[in-house]
Order: C-alpha cells, then sequence, then structure tokens
C-alpha cells in the first residue's frame, strides 16, 4: 500500500512532541477564538507569494480547502502534502459540527474536505450534501484495518460517504490543584462544584450536544435526550450555573492553560495536550455517561477540486503521516496500522485509550441530537438569557 | 447625451449597488421573517406572526445591545474629544501629522488580533494580576460587560477621534480670539462658542459608533467569554447553530427596526441643539 513503512525513530518522535510542545501555542492563538481565525489563514494563502512553491506541477490544482476543528493535525503534515503534490493546504477551523452543517446547507462553501462526527452523516445524505467516496481513489484505505465501532457511520444505506479519522471522548478537563489534588468523578460534581468553590471558574461548550448532554448526564439522563421533561431539567439546571460559568466556549486551552479557569467540558485530545504540558490538569470521564464519538474524513458534495480532496485523505490515511497525526492532537486512532506505530507509552496511555470500563456508559450522538429543534432553541435560549 | 440621461448614468453604479447588496437582502431577510424553520434547519416561507411573537426570547440580547451601545458611545465620545481638542488645537503643527498617524496605526491590524490581546491584559494573569501586586487581590475583568466596554472603547476611539477632529480643526481660531477679547474666560469660550462648532463632528462621530455598535459581534464574542450576549451574537447563533433562519430573520428586522427609530430619534436631537441636518456628513 505505501512505499514507507518505517516505524518513525525514537529521535524523530521526540522532535515532533517538542516541536508539538513548542508550536501548539502560536497555533492555538490563530486557529481557534471563533473560527474567524481562519481569516487569517485565508488571507495568507490568498497572497501568491506567500504559498509554497510546489515540489513538481500536480495535476491535482494548486490548493485544497479543509474544514475541520481547532488543534486537530499535525502542520507538518500538511506541509509534506504540498511538497509531494504542489498543492496548498488552506485550513477553516469551526466550532461545531452545526455550524460546518449550516455553512454547507447555505452553499457555496468552497470546501474540499471536512471532517464531520459520526452523528451527522444521516443528515448529509437526507440533504444530499455528501460525495460518495469512490474507494479505488484512497488506495491507502484499507476498510479491514478498522475498528467497525468506529467507522460504520460512515456508511448510509451500504454506501461509504466517510473514512475514519480518528475517535474520541468528550469528558471533563480539571485543575486539581484547586481542589486538593483530586480530580472529580461525574457531571453531577461537575455543575455542583461550578456553584459552589469553582464558581467563576468553569467552562462549557458553545456546543448544544456536549453542553446540553452533560446536563441531561447530570441527572442521569441520556446523553442524546429529546424528552421534553429531561431538557426541561437540563435548562433549569444550565441558567442556575450560567451566572457561576467564566465563559461559554469551545476554545477552552486558553483559559485552562492561562489559569483563569479550573474545569471544562474537554475533548479528549486537548485533554491529552492539557496534561501533557500541566500535569495538574486532570482528564476524567463523567460516571453517568457522556459522549464517544468518531470522526471521519469526508467531501462536500459542492467541492470544485475533487481530485485535490481524495488525494489529501488518501495522504493523510497513510499511516505514516497518521501516526504523526495522532502525536500531535492527541486523540486515539481506529486504524489499527496506525495504533501499531505507536510509542508504547501512548498506547497504554489512560486518556487517549481509556479502559473499556469506562468507555461503556458512554454514547454515540445520535442523528435526531443534531437536527432537533427543541435543543437548539434551549442552548441558543442558555446562551442569551 | 442629455445632462439627464448623464445623471442616471453616474449614479448607476452606486445604484446597482444599493438594489444588489441592501435592498435585494433586506426583503430576502424581511420575507424570511414571516416564515418557518424547515425540519433540518433553514426556512419554510410562510405567513406567521410566530416568529415575532416569540422575540421576547431573545430580550436580553437586545437588552445588553441597547445599554452597552450608548454607554460605549458615551464613553468614546468623553476619551475622544480631549484627545481630539488636543490634536486640532493645541498640538505642534510639525508633530500634528504624526500625532494622527498614532491614532490610525492600530487599524492597520486586523481587529481580532487586537480584541484577542486584550484576552490577555484583561486574563488573570495581565492586569488583575499587576493590580494584585499593589493589594487589589480577586478581581474578574475579563468576560465581563466591563471587559467588553473596554474593547468597544477601544476598537471605535478612532471612529470618534477623527470626525471631532475634522470640525475642531476647521474651527476659525479668530472666533477664540474674539470671544477673549471680549472679556470670556477660556471655559466659557469653549462652551459657547468652540464646543458648539463642533457638534457636527460629535454628531457624526457618535453616529458612526453607535450604529457599528449595535451590529458588534466580534469584541462580545471574545472578551464576554460567550456570556455578554448581543443581538449580533445571537443572529450568529440563530443562522449558524439552531440554524432557525425564519426566527433570525425576524430579530434582525426587529434590529433594522429599532435602529432606524433610534437613528432618527438622535438625528431630531441633534438638529435641536443647533446643528443643522447638512452638517452631519454621513446622513
Amino acid at each position: 500500500m505505501t512505499k514507507n513503512i518505517d516505524h518513525i525513530s525514537k529521535k524523530e518522535l521526540m522532535d515532533k512532541l517538542e516541536s508539538y510542545r513548542k508550536g501548539s501555542i502560536t497555533r492555538r492563538h490563530f486557529l481557534n477564538v471563533t473560527g474567524l481565525g481562519a481569516a487569517a489563514a485565508v488571507m495568507g494563502a490568498s497572497v501568491p507569494g506567500l504559498r509554497p512553491q510546489p515540489a513538481f506541477a500536480g495535476d491535482i490544482g494548486d490548493r485544497v480547502v479543509l474544514a475541520t476543528w481547532p488543534n486537530y493535525h499535525e502542520p507538518a503534515n500538511f506541509d509534506a502534502f504540498t511538497d509531494a503534490t504542489g498543492a496548498h493546504v488552506q485550513v477553516n477551523v469551526f466550532g461545531s459540527n452545526e455550524e460546518m452543517l449550516a455553512k454547507l446547507q447555505a452553499g457555496a462553501t468552497g470546501w474540499d474536505v471536512y471532517v464531520p462526527t459520526n452523528y451527522t452523516f444521516e443528515d448529509y445524505v437526507k440533504e444530499d450534501l455528501i460525495e460518495p467516496l469512490d474507494i479505488s481513489q484512497l488506495p491507502n484505505y484499507d476498510p479491514s484495518a478498522f475498528d467497525a465501532r468506529y467507522a460504520e457511520a460512515g456508511s448510509v444505506n451500504g454506501k461509504l460517504y466517510g473514512v475514519p479519522k480518528n475517535w474520541g471522548s468528550t469528558g471533563m478537563a480539571i485543575n486539581t490543584k484547586h481542589n486538593g489534588g483530586n480530580a472529580i468523578s461525574s457531571w453531577r460534581e461537575f455543575f455542583d462544584i461550578t456553584m459552589d468553590k469553582f464558581s467563576g471558574r468553569t467552562i462549557v461548550h458553545d456546543y448544544q450536544l456536549t453542553t446540553i448532554g452533560s446536563a441531561l448526564n447530570a441527572f442521569g439522563y441520556s446523553f442524546n435526550s429529546v424528552d421534553e421533561k429531561e431538557l426541561a431539567d437540563a435548562e433549569k439546571l444550565l441558567i442556575d450555573v450560567k451566572p457561576h460559568l467564566f465563559a461559554i466556549t469551545s476554545d477552552y486551552q486558553p483559559g485552562m492553560r492561562n489559569g483563569d479557569a479550573w474545569l471544562t467540558i474537554c475533548w479528549s485530545g486537548d485533554g491529552k495536550q492539557l496534561n501533557s504540558d500541566m500535569p495538574e490538569i486532570a482528564y476524567v470521564l463523567g460516571k453517568e455517561g457522556g459522549e464517544i464519538w468518531s470522526d471521519y474524513w469526508a467531501i462536500p458534495k459542492s467541492s470544485e477540486r475533487k481530485a485535490a480532496a481524495y488525494a489529501l485523505i488518501n495522504f493523510m490515511l497513510d499511516p505514516n503521516v497518521n501516526v504523526k497525526e495522532v502525536l500531535a492532537h492527541g486523540y486515539p486512532t481506529a486504524d489499527s496500522r496506525t495504533y501499531d506505530k505507536l510509542p508504547d507509552d501512548l498506547k497504554s496511555d489512560p486518556i487517549i485509550f481509556p479502559a473499556q470500563e469506562l468507555l461503556s456508559p458512554l454514547e454515540f450522538g445520535a442523528a435526531v441530537t443534531l437536527t432537533d429543534p427543541n435543543r437548539a432553541e434551549l442552548m441558543a435560549r442558555f446562551k442569551s438569557a | 447625451m442629455t445632462q439627464r440621461t448623464r445623471n442616471w448614468l453616474l449614479l448607476a453604479p452606486a445604484g446597482t449597488w444599493f438594489l444588489v447588496m441592501l435592498i435585494v437582502p433586506l426583503t430576502v431577510v424581511f420575507i424570511f421573517s414571516f416564515g418557518e424553520r424547515a425540519p433540518s434547519g433553514g426556512v419554510v416561507l410562510a405567513l406567521t406572526f410566530e416568529q415575532y411573537a416569540n422575540l421576547p426570547a431573545r430580550w436580553a440580547a437586545f437588552k445588553n445591545t441597547m445599554t452597552l451601545a450608548p454607554i460605549g458611545t458615551l464613553s468614546a465620545l468623553i476619551i475622544a474629544y480631549p484627545l481630539a481638542y488636543f490634536l486640532a488645537v493645541k498640538a505642534n503643527p510639525r508633530w500634528k501629522t504624526i500625532l494622527l498617524v498614532l491614532v490610525i496605526v492600530p487599524f492597520w491590524t486586523s481587529i481580532l488580533i487586537r480584541s484577542y490581546a486584550w484576552i490577555f491584559l484583561l486574563g488573570g494573569r495581565g492586569i488583575p494580576a499587576l493590580l494584585e501586586w499593589v493589594g487589589i487581590e480577586g478581581l474578574r475583568l475579563i468576560n465581563t460587560p466591563f471587559a467588553v466596554l473596554v474593547g468597544i472603547i477601544y476598537g471605535y476611539l478612532p471612529l470618534m477621534v477623527f470626525p471631532i477632529f475634522v470640525s475642531l480643526d476647521k474651527l476659525d481660531k479668530r472666533l477664540l480670539e474674539a470671544s477673549s477679547d471680549l472679556g470670556a474666560k477660556p471655559w466659557k469660550t469653549f462652551l459657547q462658542v468652540t464646543l458648539p462648532l463642533s457638534i457636527p463632528g460629535i454628531a457624526t462621530g457618535c453616529m458612526l459608533v453607535f450604529i457599528l455598535l449595535m451590529g458588534e459581534y466580534l469584541i462580545p464574542a471574545l472578551l464576554g467569554g460567550g456570556k455578554v450576549f448581543f443581538v449580533g451574537n445571537a443572529l450568529v447563533d440563530l443562522f449558524l447553530q439552531s440554524r432557525n433562519w425564519a426566527y433570525g430573520s425576524a430579530v434582525a428586522v426587529t434590529l433594522v427596526v429599532i435602529m432606524l427609530i433610534t437613528v432618527t430619534i438622535y438625528m431630531r436631537l441633534i438638529s435641536r441643539l443647533g446643528a443643522s441636518r447638512e452638517d452631519v456628513s454621513i446622513m
């Protein structure tokens, strides 16, 4: 499949980790915030003189536009792709699946590749916004290498629309320094401590799925509930907790890092990144449950550079490339070929690969939670309360 | 070519621009505002007033906008006036150009990046840490209405300084001498001559800042931490998160109407204050 199947050397790994550590802060400043940070990237890319010169003139065009999440890639991989193909990778960063869907529904996004989460595929197919994948153009994709749990949502009605990027969990990150060195273990504690000694120090996501989901979990309800009574309970809790929040944002790493925030709803990769740099920040899963998810590489139907899109996805599926991605973003891979290349301490890392009994209460997001108007409106009411 | 045709031809580019970029979108938004949310987001055309009836659910956003926009405008005015006065009247002409350029310099960098800088200044390791050093502890600045106000004043100050500067710069200095010759004390000269003659600049500056503030999105999003919510933020949420275009359109139409009413009242007040309507250069 790939020409070069060497494991990356120990030295290369250490260099990567080091450059990630050094580079991560500057990257974050510009990529995150509101997704508007992407404007800077777009502007940079639109000045021809600033684009890297291709090593050779490829036939896939001079660029490929990727819509993705914050802190989610190894920038060096994009440079390598540009060196190999001549196509510059233009990155647009978003905060939620809802936002991506809204942009695609409105039309004319200019994206070629995006990274939707498991529960969105049914709607993308229903709305005819997503391109069925031609597997012959993805020689690096080996279905047998992937754990089915994290690959199955990419197919709808037997047709393949997405190939797994990585999976992860949604838990919480807590700065244990402020809690006598102790972490917490449930969503109930998350909200209780926020209204008590962590008042003014907690962040919840600007994302209905995880914020409402966590509040539902605190009552022992399903993360995916659309039951009116259960949603009303969750809303009451969220409104009560709002005056005690530090912020409502999906860009929680800066606040956690500079010490303003002590507790946040957190995706496992961010948890890993925070914990690596500041060991006092622990990443834990709520014992009532929470979200387990899988993100996929996919191509929007509206893409005008499909050859470039396939080339980028195929490039990223190369286990030698993907292993560098995992080292950068800290999310677990569903690809056994990539897993085998990971250093042993990461294979046994409790944040990246949590024990099975901790994962079992977690739920995959359901399609209905994406489109349920009551959940959407509840979130909007909570924010403008 | 007659005079008439030539006039129409000259007006055509601006007219087309207004039609395509202003009238058509506003009409679309107006029509959408009577529609309903489509099942998976977007809009289905209908004729219902449901969206307007639901407006109280965004009361907090309107309230925040309607308090922080005027407060921000007034604060910017109070800070900008002495600066503009100094630049126009007191500053050594040799330095004037340099000082004016210094006022513009911040505009060379994106407001996004400049506001991001304030996140660090107002965050726990910024100004509060300095204050702790002199004994003021536990002060929280970031993600409060105060932080948003600071960002607003910082971001919009040049827009206030320039119109006031222009009207003070045009001011005939002989009037000030005359006033003084006739025995007026400096403060009386200021109140009776300088201030009234600079009202067109004040009016223009306030109008520019106020109108832009009513639609502000970025500063509350960055410095308010998602907790200080403007109508602009509510609109972004309605279109991008809950994808309720019909309700979003109703909120947008309401904002436009509120602005029209406010600006009309404001114009009346200004003209009563002595400045004629033509003096306010943006209307």
